[in-house]
């Protein structure tokens, strides 16, 4: 092996050694060299990498690693080498940010790309965005980039487009293209959450959009930069272009950095390693990662279909005479997730009946649908360091035309699509989990996460008497749900990261004109089972420094998205609860108790120190309310899903729920069948003969008040064939059977229904002039 | 790479859930033990009061097994079948439906549950015993789920290489 060892050149005397032709295309020009690998350009390199997986269904056709299996110490450290440098990429440029999302949530990630645009490899963080961004760098060579605007040694891109490879607006990604002897060997990227998107309402993730024109600021995979140097024009822009632009100039200086960083790593390993035992190398390590992926999926999973709908409500019936009628009403969404593991290892999933895209912000595209995807398999199938593009490679999704996970329509609006997406998301767990019940890895067995809210955001006139926007990340500690082998943790969890955290107190009241005033584990917030889910938390905030506040929730209110797990109940619903105009000012100057807990919607802490106007409801997804200084706002984080049968939860475990505050008195006889008594000490203690009569007795009432399910048949079919619900049911029904012909004809032959069954009734005149447009 | 590999008696403790945690970890970070499935298999087999060959386990209570005739089925722990493995199980199940707000606060408390005219809890029990076996919570009229269709042919014949069909 020829291995160079010259020492890596500064990025500043490499541009002074560019020279036209060999160091990209800095321009616009349609007759420049190509900057691809032996010759090709960049679009040509991505066809044939297409051409190479189709016909071998091998990374580039590899048949052999020969890097990895001639040496494979050399092959491990190259590995070491990038990945170390890209995390401690992120752990440096982090500390650049001065967004307590960024900076004490993680809601940033830095990945290395090929010159194609597949992932090599990735820091922590959110790491959903490491496939969006690979879909962000493909459009931009399928568009053409190479000519126009041109892509060189020194550029950076800046993109936040669902459309073109992002979940939600919110997410702003910044790409630098990496340069070696005029060839592009890579790009690097890194992603964001930003706090605010200068959308007409505050909050990077405001809910109430119509359309996309309402989504704030939209950089289509923009050159923002040249020569390392963002351009002045597109500094001017965002100086103006949303709320509180320090934010979100700190956050792009940290994204460029981190970017800058792992140039500078792979510019020291091709110098040490040699630029043609780099390129095989990228090549291997994906190859590598694949048949990783192939492996674990045989050793872990059974073949098979594996089925887990879900769904979610969108309240903006509470909006009438705020929004247009065809958008001020209730929808249901319908995501049937359905996986089938196949004889070769390969992952097919597929939404085939989901419900219609809306006029509403949650609605998802296909790239933002992959990066729900990717975050899944890191947290499952691909549990190790060596984590990129092979194992996606492996996988795949069919999105309906025209279902909200893939609308017919491009101008839809997409800031909260992971409000769809993680309901659909927690099939994969769910789906995941039943496998590994079936092999016996008990260890891995999850029933699935719980939709990861409320989401507190707002904005207005904030405590410095700016205009500001803010997004509260509480939720990055929601409840993970059980385990087959125990309870779930508390507050520690969220589908889309990792890393789960809620942020500390101090760090969000800086930035929000909101003071907590008390934040607490919240009794029955988890899902019951034998295992029961983590607790999940409650906080009471109170506005303070400004005189008025918008405020978003977003949650589900009015269901239960999807189940627990072999008989585990689901957490609970969320709902919201402020008071207004209170009379906290006179309490607070007479020293009276002032609410600091909450704990049980039937026995308000809040409403025991507070008088008000109380604004209490199930519905979470609506325009933003107003709030002025004082006011009250309890933020409800969901807990996770329970395990098991109820009635085998360990009685001694239910007494310690007593105990700590994690499970009211009243419940442990109805959910559980344990008798309990608090004892002289003041501690719950176990009835056991108690608790084993009753518990019998809870078994024969099952028996007694259930039914066969064929007698439930016979008395559901004529509500099912007449679709009698509410009309927010119906119409999903509507629209999932008019969107799928499988679907519409499952129902049909599930119901025993004629062949020429439709769904009775019209679509509602509203929702059918807005779809013909 | 050294692949670990467990005892039955470690195997035993997981599937009880008494398993030390860090004995948990070690093994959510190790190479998974390709053995595995078949001592799984032993060790819930010697649990379950009657001897048809368990071929699949499908949760804590659910298993596909081969009955002496050769027939595949889906039967509970406390002896309750289910009929051929291809159809969902629950068409043969008792089924009690949350569709009430006073049937809901049996679990949850108020504010904190579905609301009835937009979702439905079904609640699966064993004919035998009452085990709660599953829960779907799904809009009424939705039909009801499959959860898991194994490819047990595939899975034995071209997974694990052996055959798995006892045709007496």
């Amino acid at each position: 092996m020829n291995r160079a060892k010259t020492a890596v050149e500064p990025p500043g005397n490499r541009r002074t050694e560019r020279k036209p032709g060999n160091t990209g295309n800095a321009g616009v020009s349609g007759t420049s060299s190509p900057i691809g690998w032996d010759g090709r350009r960049l679009e040509q390199m991505l066809a044939d990498r297409e051409d190479e997986l189709e016909c071998t269904g091998r990374y580039c056709g590899l048949d052999h690693l020969t890097l990895k299996e001639e040496d494979p110490i050399r092959y491990e450290k190259m590995w070491s080498r990038l990945r170390g440098g890209i995390v401690g990429a992120r752990e440096t440029a982090l500390n650049i940010s001065a967004s307590p999302v960024v900076r004490e949530l993680g809601e940033l990630c830095f990945g290395l790309y090929t010159p194609e645009g597949d992932s090599v490899t990735l820091s922590t963080g959110i790491m959903a965005h490491v496939h969006t961004m690979s879909e962000a760098i493909k459009h931009m060579i399928r568009s053409g980039y190479e000519s126009n605007p041109g892509i060189a040694d020194g550029d950076i891109f800046v993109n936040n487009d669902p459309l073109l490879g992002n979940v939600h607006n919110a997410d702003v990604q910044s790409f630098v293209p990496i340069f070696w002897a005029g060839e592009i060997v890579g790009w690097a990227a890194g992603v964001t959450h930003e706090l605010d998107i200068g959308a007409p309402q505050p909050s990077a993730m405001p809910i109430g959009n119509l359309s996309r024109f309402e989504d704030g600021y939209i950089l289509s995979c923009l050159k923002a930069g040249s020569n390392d140097q963002l351009h002045r024009d597109y500094l001017k822009r965002a100086e103006t272009a949303v709320r509180m632009p320090f934010y979100w100039t700190l956050d792009e200086k940290c994204r460029i950095s981190g970017a800058h960083i792992i140039r500078q790593t792979v510019m020291r390993l091709i110098a040490e390693e040699g630029i043609d035992a780099y390129k095989r190398f990228i090549r291997e390590v994906i190859e590598d990662t694949r048949l990783a992926f192939v492996e674990h999926v045989k050793t872990m999973l059974v073949p098979g279909i594996y089925r887990s709908p879900a769904f979610i409500d969108v309240t903006h019936a509470a909006d009438k005479g705020r929004l247009p009628d065809y958008a001020a009403r209730n929808s249901m969404m319908h995501s049937p997730f359905k996986m089938t593991v196949k004889a070769d290892a390969m992952i097919e999933m597929d939404l085939e009946g989901a419900s219609k895209w809306g006029y509403h912000c949650f609605n998802c595209t296909p790239t933002g649908l992959q990066g729900g995807l990717w975050v899944g398999l890191t947290q499952t199938l691909i549990p190790n360091d060596k984590v990129n593009d092979g194992a996606y490679l492996n996988t795949c999704f069919k999105t309906p035309y025209g279902s909200w996970a893939n609308p017919d329509n491009p101008l839809v609006s997409t800031t909260l699509s992971w409000y769809f997406l993680v309901p659909t998301f927690t099939g994969l767990f769910r789906g995941l989990s039943m496998g590994f019940t079936a092999r016996g890895y008990l260890e891995e067995v999850l029933a699935g996460y719980p939709v990861t809210g409320n989401i507190a955001a707002g904005g207005g006139v904030n405590q410095y008497g700016e205009e500001g926007a803010w997004a509260n990340f509480e939720m990055g500690a929601s409840g993970m749900s059980a385990r087959w082998v125990s309870d779930g943790e508390n507050s520690c969890a969220a589908i889309w990261n990792p890393e789960g955290d809620m942020g500390d107190v101090e760090a969000w009241e800086l930035l929000e004109p909101m003071l907590f005033l008390g934040r607490n584990i919240r009794p029955n917030s988890a899902g019951p089972g034998k295992h029961r889910g983590g607790l999940g938390h409650e906080s009471i905030r109170m506005v303070y420094g400004t005189r008025e506040q918008l405020m978003f929730h977003a949650g589900n209110g009015h269901v239960f998205p999807s189940g627990g797990l072999f008989g585990g109940y689901p957490n609970p619903t969320l709902y919201r609860h402020s008071v207004k105009n209170t009379d906290l000012p006179e309490r607070l100057a007479r020293g009276l108790p002032y609410p600091a807990r909450d704990l049980d919607a039937e026995n308000s802490g809040i409403a025991a120190h507070t008088n008000g106007e109380v604004l209490r409801d199930n519905s979470l997804c609506h325009l933003a309310d107003p709030h002025s200084e004082h006011d009250i706002y309890l933020s409800l984080i969901a807990g996770g899903h329970g395990l098991g049968d109820v009635l085998e939860r360990d009685p001694g475990a239910v007494a310690d729920d007593l105990n700590d505050l994690y499970l009211l008195p009243r419940f442990a006889r109805s959910i559980y069948g344990v008798v309990a008594h608090l004892a002289e000490d003041g501690k719950w203690q176990v009835d056991t003969a108690g608790t084993e009569d009753l518990r019998a007795q809870m078994r024969r009432e099952r028996l007694e008040r259930s039914v066969p399910v064929q007698e439930w048949f016979e008395a559901e079919k004529a509500h099912a064939s007449a679709l009698d619900m509410i009309e927010p049911v119906r119409r999903m029904y509507t629209e999932s059977i008019g969107l799928s012909a499988a679907f519409a004809d499952e129902f049909r032959k599930f119901w025993e229904l004629p062949d020429d069954w439709q769904p009775p009734g019209q679509v509602d005149a509203g929702e059918q002039e807005q779809s013909d447009d | 790479m050294t692949r670990k590999s467990y005892d039955k008696g470690t195997i035993a403790d997981l599937v009880d859930g008494v398993l030390p945690w860090k004995q948990v970890k070690d093994m959510m970070s190790s190479y998974k033990d390709p053995d595995r499935f078949i001592k799984y298999l032993e060790v819930l087999q010697e649990r379950v009061p009657w001897s048809d060959r368990i071929l699949l386990p499908l949760g804590p209570h659910l298993f596909i097994v081969q009955k002496e005739d050769g027939r595949i089925v889906t039967k509970s722990r406390s002896g309750f079948e289910f009929g051929d493995y291809r159809k969902n199980w629950k068409l043969k199940a008792r089924i009690f439906v949350r569709k009430t707000k006073e049937q809901y606060r049996e679990i949850y408390t108020e504010m904190t549950h579905a609301d009835p005219e937009w979702m439905e809890m079904r609640e699966f029990y064993d004919p035998l015993d009452g085990t709660l076996l599953d829960i779907e919570t799904v809009p009424p009229a939705y039909p009801l789920v499959h959860s898991f269709e194994p490819d047990l042919d595939t899975f034995y014949t071209q997974w694990l290489g052996r055959s798995y069909r006892n045709d007496n």
